[in-house]
């Protein structure tokens, strides 16, 4: 079988260290191999951030390079178009539509550019957008986003929706099982 | 059990089952989750350290009382290490030793990206490298036996690739070795010339026994398949080959890069047409096939420079890479910055308003050079502030000490700015020294150090007192700021600079990012009153931004810290409620 690679991008401080635990511990339970690759440290500090979720039946690199992607879930509007060169020619990216402005755009340096998901669209580029914030203050927090977009996720991937919910009660912290499990049930029906 | 682990976790799970009775370790990206993990185990000793040298010397004094000990670190920390890991080479060990050393290439969270190979090769002693987290584990345990069975410390080097990349590891059970009997024995452990000399002639042997061991040692391995082509790769650039060729090539796979297996490397060049040595950063496997009289291709083909990854690869080889789409519009960069509401933030947007050189250091704080506050002069590595600024002081005149500072975070002090600062009271500049307080090691994700009165597992331990430390060293002019006042901020530094004496100013303020440190509700901006000045913007805050024209504070980021209320001229910012 082809292994399947997944990016998750976005801002330091989103939540994409949780979302890409979840995803390892639930393709792991799911019997394949898997590589997840993540980055700590420096990046951390409002930087963009990219993790690597890679599964199959054997995996050897945990990193996943340009025109390789089957899916890059996109925290942020901007990271969608900064990573948009890896993702494969049949490939999706699922984006939340939030703008998060970068230093360069807060000092004036930059601007934070319009109209980035149209382009891609033009290019033939698959966009599925959404707006995973006000679900995941729907749910009850913000923080949430990060769950309401691996459900969106979840919709292209052949895994029960029950066994996601199950993988969320052992990821996350007993007393936010409730709310997580909700965001993901609004993110994949949404 | 099966488990999907970052290496850091992985080489933890192998030292616990290993044996291992003491770890003592500094964090630094990406070695830190080595010690962390260790530290949820509680049928061992477990500490942070306040620099390498100090945490490889007490592993050290374990292994001598016959206790298998290890230590972590990152690959700059090796070089504070280095002093105690030269002579190490020379006594050996009693119970085992190991030394994780994690390597940076690309430089994700460094300030440069040495090969710790090196120092494998200069200190004589054997390095393992695994390339992901079944093997780091695997490795990690097999370590220990190594070590003893050599008499000397292993290195276990990571790499960022490794040390944070989950897969999937089978664990086993804890066995932990009865301790050894420590026996004095001055010809092996007090290494004055007499006894050192002796112990010289006892490492080159052992250097020549490894290499023996190394040529079928299960570290090594190789993987035939076509024969074309060969190559002989180590680390996460095993998976980048394994990715792109798949059975299609032959592979020497070098889990023991030091000392390398000569006969086993000359056996495979044999057996294929083609040699290719594909290696991260330095050529050190390249350099000992050409002492061995081969040829393969190797830094030519691949850059020194940064991470490969299977694109580079089949770059290199001239293979078809696939199709990519790219966005036409420019993504602007996101470099990283300091949090909304980061207490350094104050502080360099009083060094900045004062046209202040600052010399910085390690930490979080690093990002203070980053624009719109562009503060800090240089960045060198850890303590080099307070060491730098003494020669800086002496060497630019009188008028330079009234406009120089040196930066350093609270767990840097400990590290290695003491003894800087001891160098400037004792040799007399009259050098201003800016300690950030923010009461943890931020950086590297919130370790304990020995100024947060707690230790590793968050238990209450004593807690360094700076101010008093500062006196006792000879320094008497000691000031305690709250960064978040800025007018306080902005006293204090004027008169130390000014003053005829050395000083040091605490800034004292604990990391917003503390669980402990509870959010303020976050401020607004009246849009009436704001005057478009944009002078709250010269922050750098990543919860102010200009809006139509105006600026606006983002209330999921702001914490209400206050400091651009205390820059507005026009009253526009203030807490909601306050606003008419």
């Amino acid at each position: 079988m082809k292994t399947t690679n997944i990016m998750i991008v976005g801002v330091g401080g989103q939540g994409s260290l949780l979302a890409s635990k979840l995803l390892g511990r639930l393709l792991t339970a799911e019997g394949y191999d898997v590589k997840v690759s993540e980055v700590h440290g420096m990046s951390q500090r409002g930087g963009s951030v990219v993790t690597y979720v890679r599964f199959g039946e054997k995996v050897y690199s945990p990193i996943v390079t340009e025109g390789e992607a089957d899916f890059i879930v996109s925290f942020e509007k901007l990271e969608a178009a900064r990573w948009a060169s890896c993702l494969a020619p049949d490939g999706r990216i699922i984006v939340n539509t939030q703008e998060i402005a970068p230093m360069p755009v807060i000092t004036g340096a930059a601007t934070y550019p319009s109209g980035i998901l149209d382009e891609l669209t033009a290019k033939g580029v698959k966009i599925d957008a959404l707006d995973a914030l006000s679900l995941a203050r729907q749910a009850g927090s913000p923080k949430a986003v990060n769950i309401v977009l691996m459900a969106r996720l979840a919709k292209y991937l052949d895994i029960p929706f029950e066994n996601w919910l199950e993988a969320i009660g052992k990821t996350v912290a007993p007393k936010f099982v409730e709310l997580n499990r909700a965001a993901f049930t609004l993110g994949y029906n949404a | 059990m099966k488990k999907l682990m970052i290496g850091n976790e992985a080489v933890s799970r192998g030292l616990y089952e290993g044996g291992i009775g003491l770890v003592s370790s500094y964090p630094g990206t990406p070695s830190t989750e080595i010690t962390e993990f260790l530290a949820t185990y509680d049928d061992l000793h477990s500490e942070w350290a306040p620099n390498e040298k100090v945490a490889l010397e007490v592993a050290f004094g374990a292994s001598l009382a016959g206790v298998r000990a290890a230590c972590g670190m990152k690959h700059v920390g090796l070089n504070v290490a280095a002093d105690p890991l030269f002579t190490l080479s020379y006594t050996g060990v009693n119970a085992g030793l190991v030394i994780c050393v994690a390597d940076d290439p690309a430089m994700h969270s460094s300030q440069n990206e040495q090969d710790s190979r090196h120092y494998a090769i200069a200190a004589k002693v054997p390095m393992l490298e695994p390339s992901d987290s079944a093997e780091s584990y695997a490795f990690a345990k097999a370590a220990f036996e190594l070590s003893e069975k050599f008499d000397t410390p292993v290195l276990l080097r990571m790499c960022t690739r490794v040390a944070h990349s989950q897969s999937i590891v089978e664990t086993g059970e804890r066995a932990c070795p009865d301790p050894k009997p420590y026996v004095k024995n001055g010809a092996k452990y007090i290494m004055m010339p007499g006894n050192a000399k002796k112990r010289h002639p006892v490492v080159e042997a052992r250097t020549e026994a490894l290499a023996q061991f190394a040529e079928d040692c299960p570290f090594n391995r190789v993987e035939m398949g076509g024969r074309g082509i060969g190559i002989i790769t180590s680390g996460t650039s095993y998976q980048y080959v394994k990715e792109v060729f798949g059975d299609s090539v032959s592979v020497l796979k070098i889990g023991m890069p030091n000392p390398l297996p000569r006969q086993l490397i000359l056996n495979f060049a044999k057996q294929v047409k083609k040699l290719y040595v594909i290696e991260e950063l330095d050529p050190v496997i390249e350099t000992f096939c050409r002492n061995i009289g081969l040829d393969p291709v190797g830094k030519s083909l691949f850059s020194p420079i940064g991470e490969y990854s299977q694109q580079t690869i089949r770059a290199a080889f001239g293979f078809k890479q696939p199709e990519v789409v790219r966005a036409d519009s420019e993504a602007p960069a996101r470099p990283p910055m300091m949090c909304a509401g980061c207490p350094h933030r104050g502080m360099y947007y009083t060094l900045a308003k004062n046209k202040v050189t600052v010399l910085g250091d390690i930490g979080c704080y690093t990002l203070g050079a980053v624009p719109p506050l562009s503060a800090v002069d240089s960045t060198l590595c850890m303590g080099a502030s307070v060491s730098g600024i003494h020669g800086f002081n002496l060497a630019a005149g009188k008028s330079a000490e009234r406009k120089t500072v040196a930066v350093i975070g609270d767990s840097t002090f400990m590290h290695s700015g003491m003894t800087g600062l001891v160098n400037i009271a004792y040799n007399a500049t009259n050098s201003t020294v800016i300690i950030l307080d923010n009461s943890i090691t931020g950086m590297t994700g919130h370790q304990q150090n020995p100024t947060t009165g707690y230790n590793i597992k968050g238990d209450p331990a004593a807690k360094v007192d700076l101010e008093a430390l500062c006196h006792a060293i000879g320094i008497r002019r000691v000031r305690v700021v709250d960064p978040y006042n800025l007018a306080e901020c902005d006293k204090v530094l004027k008169e130390e600079l000014a003053a005829e004496e050395p000083s040091v100013i605490i800034s004292r303020r604990p990391c917003v990012l503390l669980k402990s440190v509870k959010p303020q509700p976050p401020l607004t901006v009246d849009a009436e009153k704001c005057r478009s000045c944009r002078r709250c913007m010269s922050l750098g805050c990543p919860a102010i931004k200009m809006q139509d024209g105006k600026a606006t504070i983002d209330s999921t980021l702001c914490v209400g810290c206050e400091v651009c209320e205390q820059l507005c001229a026009f009253g526009a910012i203030g807490k909601g409620g306050e606003q008419a």
